[in-house]
């Protein structure tokens, strides 16, 4: 059964139909690629899904569950985590705080037991400083833990923001342009965390990118969006070499 | 062993010992004599701005919503406690357990106030929340003006015209007396009760921010979006931030009103006056510095008070050193100041351990640890 389905999925912004008649249907483990020029409507996607817009039609279906119209919070908690195109990171915390605050939901101690210093404060500070620790080694930040968030350069960041989604146990990870702004180093190591993160944790990821090189290098799959609506979708290669797909990102 | 800790932990230390020394220093300077009455009189009022400063903090500094109206819980705080305290005068014979219950009464009366004005107001952002606090500590003060209370022997009497209107027994006693206010509250207050409720609102202020809660609220400070996004529920930590600042201002009030023989809600002591002076506290202090804020209570509230002997250039240099004091917070020269001499130095070890980058990280460092003031 696939763990993430997508049915005539759609949205307007006053006269603009940014998204339109969105289907979609992604495996359990699958890295699955979302692409298309500027302006197609892909983060606009990952906000249906996220719960920041509300869809005017469609129905979203999360591992059996129907998640259409719920809040973001409710989604995050159903499974969905997901960084943004322009870095969402909380500046003034610290690294691993960012991470920390990712465990919110699974070690959910009491505000009173926080104040007050109960026992289970400190075991779960300690669990969650452990957890957070060994998500940071998996993307190489763990030297910086005590940073500012907003001291980081830039990569770094956005592969803090992966962390810290991925500290939410999601079922399904969206990662919006992760490798925006990262040189062609960056971006092949990114690659490979990517992977990792998959193999790992066993993990669900639709990705949007522009780099070509890291979508025909990591995803298996591809659905191509151009003005708001699905122009083609299937395994990697092909899709890449369909002459319309060709044709929107070169422009007539 | 100081150096083995968290850098919070190791922060928060500094905090309590600051308030101890100073308290311990000011004790001794009292016994000896060696003050004057009028600073003596300011210690009760200097704590309760402390407290006040702190709480207001959290709100600002560490929820990031400016709020003008936090004088209104204080002045809820100040009233129930001393109208509480008055009427039990006689009941409750022991001065201190009569005062606990009235400081109890305080929070949790704020603390309603605080969440039934934040229901509404949390929903705002930005200049419009500002300009909605204001409006309703403003409101507060003015009802706290019509109100007027009585008891007598049939019990309590409650209404909005005038006393007369309270129809009481002749054996009946007004506690509140509309614009008149509240007049004879016990003097429960003093310096060291002061002190340990200072240290209380820093316990409970301090281990929240190192908690859970705490961090979700400086997430949804930093970015609302991405809190959202990891299930964090803005309104429950949004509500629960104000309505704690709400409370410990409650607190405030309530060692404010013991410390006085007449309480009315005046625009000087309740009014949008005091709101701001807390916040000149705690945008001075540095925002999000909950250590500034006690700092810059106690030396914005002696200054003038010091400054009586050279009376003609009073108001000239208080205002020198706030411009003064806001340049060492948050001017680069200023920060790179405090970097060299060590304050800032203690929090940011970590700057040099990364070889690849250490030149400009470390420079960024410094800036951003600036910012933040801590
Ligand atoms: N909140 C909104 N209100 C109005 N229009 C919007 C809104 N959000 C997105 N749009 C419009 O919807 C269209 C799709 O935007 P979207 O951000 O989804 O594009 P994208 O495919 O992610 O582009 P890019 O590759 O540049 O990130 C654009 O025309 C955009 O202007
Ligand atoms: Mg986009």
């Amino acid at each position: 059964m696939a763990i993430l389905d997508i049915k005539n999925l759609g949205i307007s912004f006053g006269g603009l139909r940014a998204v339109d008649n969105f289907n979609l249907s992604i495996e359990k483990g699958e890295l699955y690629g979302l692409i298309g020029p500027n302006g197609a409507g892909k983060t606009t996607v990952f906000n249906l899904m996220t719960g920041v817009y509300k869809p005017s039609d469609g129905i979203i279906m999360l591992d059996g569950e129907n998640i259409t119209g719920k809040n973001t919070v409710e989604i995050n908690k159903a499974g969905i985590a997901r960084t943004f195109q322009n870095i969402r990171l909380f500046k003034n915390l610290s690294v691993l705080d960012n991470v920390k605050t990712g465990l919110h939901n699974e070690f959910a101690y009491s505000t009173a037991v926080g104040i007050f210093r109960l026992p289970g404060y400190f075991k779960d500070e300690r669990l969650m400083d452990e957890k957070a620790l060994s998500l940071l080694k998996v993307f190489d930040l763990d030297g910086e833990k005590d940073y500012k968030a907003s001291n980081l350069p830039y990569g770094k960041q956005r592969k803090l923001e992966m962390a810290r989604a991925l500290a939410t146990s999601p079922k399904l990870l969206l990662l919006d342009e992760p490798a925006a702004g990262m040189n062609p180093n960056e971006t092949k190591e990114l690659m490979e965390t990517i992977k990792f993160v998959r193999d790992e944790f066993d993990m669900t990821i639709l990705l949007i990118e522009h780099d070509m090189r890291l979508v025909s290098g990591i995803c298996e799959r591809l659905s191509v969006l151009n003005f708001g609506q699905v122009l083609c979708q299937g395994p990697t290669g092909e899709v890449l070499n369909n002459p319309e797909v060709i044709k929107a990102y070169l422009g007539d | 062993m100081l150096k083995n800790m968290k850098k919070s932990t190791r922060s928060n230390i500094i905090t309590y010992a600051m308030v101890i020394v100073a308290y311990i220093v000011m004790q001794t300077l009292v016994s000896t004599g060696s003050v004057t009455n009028l600073i003596q009189g300011l210690l009760v009022p200097l704590c309760a701005y402390s407290i006040l400063a702190v709480s207001l903090n959290l709100t600002v500094g560490i929820l990031g919503e400016l709020s003008l109206g936090h004088a209104g819980f204080m002045c809820v705080g100040a009233f129930v406690s001393a109208a509480f305290s008055k009427i039990n005068a006689t009941s409750i014979e022991n001065d201190l357990l009569r005062f606990i219950i009235a400081i109890i009464i305080a929070a949790v009366c704020a603390g309603i106030v605080g969440i039934l004005i934040g229901i509404p107001v949390l929903r705002l952002k930005g200049d419009y929340l500002a300009i909605v606090t204001l409006a309703f500590g403003e409101i507060i003060k003015n009802v706290m003006n019509v109100i007027y209370l009585g008891v007598d022997s049939k019990g309590i009497h409650f209404c909005i015209t005038k006393a007369s209107d309270l129809n009481m027994e002749s054996d009946g006693k007004i506690i509140i007396n509309g614009a008149t206010g509240i007049t004879g509250t016990p003097h429960s207050s003093n310096f060291t009760i002061g002190v340990i409720l200072l240290l209380i609102t820093l316990f409970i202020v301090l281990n929240l921010i190192n908690s859970r809660s705490g961090r979700a609220i400086m997430a949804i400070r930093d970015n609302s979006i991405a809190a959202e996004s990891i299930g964090i529920d803005l309104t429950k930590y949004k509500m629960l931030a104000f309505s704690i600042s709400a409370m410990l201002a409650g607190v405030a009030g309530a060692l404010y009103s013991h410390n006085l023989s007449t309480l009315a809600a005046t625009s000087k002591n309740f009014g949008y006056n005091m709101s701001i002076m807390i916040l000149v506290f705690v945008v001075l202090g540095g925002i999000g510095n909950i250590r500034g804020s006690i700092i810059a209570a106690i030396i914005l509230t002696l200054l003038p008070e010091l400054l009586r002997a050279v009376n003609d250039y009073r108001m000239l240099i208080y205002a020198i050193l706030l411009i003064a004091l806001m340049l060492f917070n948050s001017s680069p020269a200023g920060i790179n100041f405090r970097e060299k001499y060590g304050i800032g130095r203690l929090l940011h070890k970590n700057g040099p351990d990364l070889s690849e980058t250490a030149g400009t990280q470390r420079a960024h460092h410094v800036e951003g640890a600036g910012k933040k003031g801590v």
